[in-house]
């Protein structure tokens, strides 16, 4: 359970980062918290020749408020989202996922855009930035893109960051006035890869339903938007027969969720049907109260 | 590309437990083999190897981090302890106090992983809750106790730290507030 040799780089800027990206290409691999990275290298399942480790590199750590939000640095800790006032007031929805990701010794070193970067489908940050209209900035060798949430996840461990490109920050907008947002999930326990995870934000009209976003974990490829159960949603006056029926419709026709050695198909659904009524139910409640 | 393994080793200078050393690593070695077999500091325990089980919890710079989810490269310039620095025989820290007392360990594999994992809770914590302390423990394995008497210890040293009573408080090193 060790490693194979690489070479290791500490650049200190973007540009190096991107500069040793260019000349090395698929050989190289940018390493960040490494608490993915590094169990797939002692089991050996990547092997980089080349390893840019981000840690020393300026300017990548930020969480700061701008108008219309907040951007949050690639390498900032997911301890420090976690913690951080700033977010609990301008993206509570994020405060409160924050702590389902894996254990505070992991999220004292796993970063933010690591997590969103790496894309694992059993991961809770691609769904809640996914409901939460996230955007993406990446550096390209030429120039750079801001890419929305909904293009940023491709498939399995893929995303919009190319293999010569790096995610710099994502900027996680505020919500519109009248919304509601729930976060929930289930593991066998605290800190594992939950079986299904839900996540959903709801502007409200009164009791309308204007726009509804709603995006599941661990039941497919990637974060998988639930997109039937929203248009069920969307100009429907909210009421507990209509939120079973959507939470029917999610579990049954938007997701085909995989069964392994920790659930089948039919647990995964049923879960799903249960965490999407009630995050439903709950992101109402706030909505109302706000 | 090709490197020969005598160019492929990188100085670092760290601080272990207030001490400072100095040696040459290559990449690929995880700190916790570098604490290990470089330092011969066999406290820090390797159960897995890749996140899971938590016995080879370390503090960096004041916060408890997996040490083999680290290269040894990556800790230049960084401070570390592992438990050698909590307490000696003689002067126990008062977490290993309240484990001993309250039989938290069996054959002990775990012990170290759960003590650098609770020093900084103990830090910001003085009466949780059951459910707070489970969680806190929740990111390290225990094969043989059954977590009853660890969930136990951790009252018992919140207790302790609370009354500020003579079991050992303030002796030891106390991590994140060295110099
Ligand atoms: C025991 C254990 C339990 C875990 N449980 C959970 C869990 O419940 N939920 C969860 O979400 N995660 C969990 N994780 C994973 C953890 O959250 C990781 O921190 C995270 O997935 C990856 O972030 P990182 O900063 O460690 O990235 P790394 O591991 O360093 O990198 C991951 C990948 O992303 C790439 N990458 C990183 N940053 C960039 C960038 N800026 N630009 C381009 N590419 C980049 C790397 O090249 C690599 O391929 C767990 C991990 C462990 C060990
Ligand atoms: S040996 Fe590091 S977590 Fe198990
Ligand atoms: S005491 Fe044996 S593993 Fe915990």
């Amino acid at each position: 359970m060790k490693p194979a040799p690489f070479v290791y780089f500490a650049p200190q800027t973007v540009d190096e980062v991107m500069d040793l990206l260019r000349q090395y290409g698929d050989d190289a691999k940018v390493l960040a918290g490494g608490q993915s990275f590094i169990p797939t290298m002692s089991f050996r399942l990547a092997q980089p020749e080349v390893v840019i480790d981000l840690n020393g590199v300026e300017g990548l750590a930020g969480l700061r408020e701008v108008d219309n939000g907040l951007h949050i640095g690639t390498m900032c800790r997911q301890r420090t989202v976690e913690r951080s006032p700033l977010v609990a007031r301008r993206a509570p929805l994020l405060a409160e996922t924050m702590p389902s990701i894996a254990h505070p010794q992991i999220r004292n070193r796993g970063t933010f855009g690591g997590s969103l970067a790496h894309a694992d489908p059993a991961s809770e940050l691609p769904a809640v930035v996914s409901v939460l209209n996230g955007r993406f900035r990446i550096r390209r060798q030429r120039g750079e893109d801001w890419v929305a949430a909904d293009d940023f996840f491709i498939s399995l461990f893929e995303t919009a960051v190319g293999p010569e490109d790096l995610l710099l920050e994502v900027e996680i907008p505020d919500l519109a006035p009248g919304s509601g947002w729930a976060f929930q999930e289930f593991s066998r326990r605290q800190g594992d890869f939950a079986l299904v995870g839900v996540a959903v934000v709801l502007e409200l009209e009164g009791h309308v339903c204007r726009q509804a976003r709603l995006a599941l974990l661990s039941v497919g490829e990637g974060p998988v938007r639930a997109h039937l159960g929203e248009a069920a949603l969307e100009g429907q006056p909210m009421g507990a027969s209509l939120l079973q029926r959507v939470a029917e419709i999610v579990a049954h026709q938007d997701i085909d969720p995989p069964a392994d050695i920790h659930a089948s198909k039919d647990y995964r659904r049923h879960l799903a049907e249960v965490l999407t009524r009630r995050t439903l139910s709950q992101a109402v409640a706030r909505a109302a109260a706000d | 590309m090709s490197t020969t393994a005598a160019s492929n080793r990188h100085p670092i200078r760290l601080t272990v437990n207030g001490e400072v050393h100095e040696r040459e690593v290559e990449p690929r070695l995880l700190l916790s083999d570098f604490l290990r077999h470089d330092l011969r500091l066999t406290g820090t325990h390797v159960g897995c190897e890749h996140g899971v089980c938590g016995a080879c919890t370390i503090l960096l710079d004041g916060a408890a981090v997996r040490s083999c989810l680290m290269f040894a490269v990556q800790s230049h310039d960084h401070e570390i302890e592992t438990v050698e620095g909590l307490g000696t025989a003689e002067a126990l820290h008062p977490l290993q106090e309240a484990f001993r007392d309250t039989h938290a360990l069996q054959c002990g594999f775990c012990t170290p992983g759960f003590l650098m994992s609770l020093v900084p809770f103990l830090a910001e914590h003085d009466d949780p809750s059951e459910e707070e302390i489970r969680h806190a423990l929740g990111g390290n394995l225990c094969r043989c106790t059954g977590y009853q008497n660890i969930v136990e210890a951790v009252r018992l040293a919140c207790r302790r730290q609370r009354q500020g009573d003579a079991h050992g408080l303030g002796e030891g090193a106390v991590p994140g507030e060295m110099s």
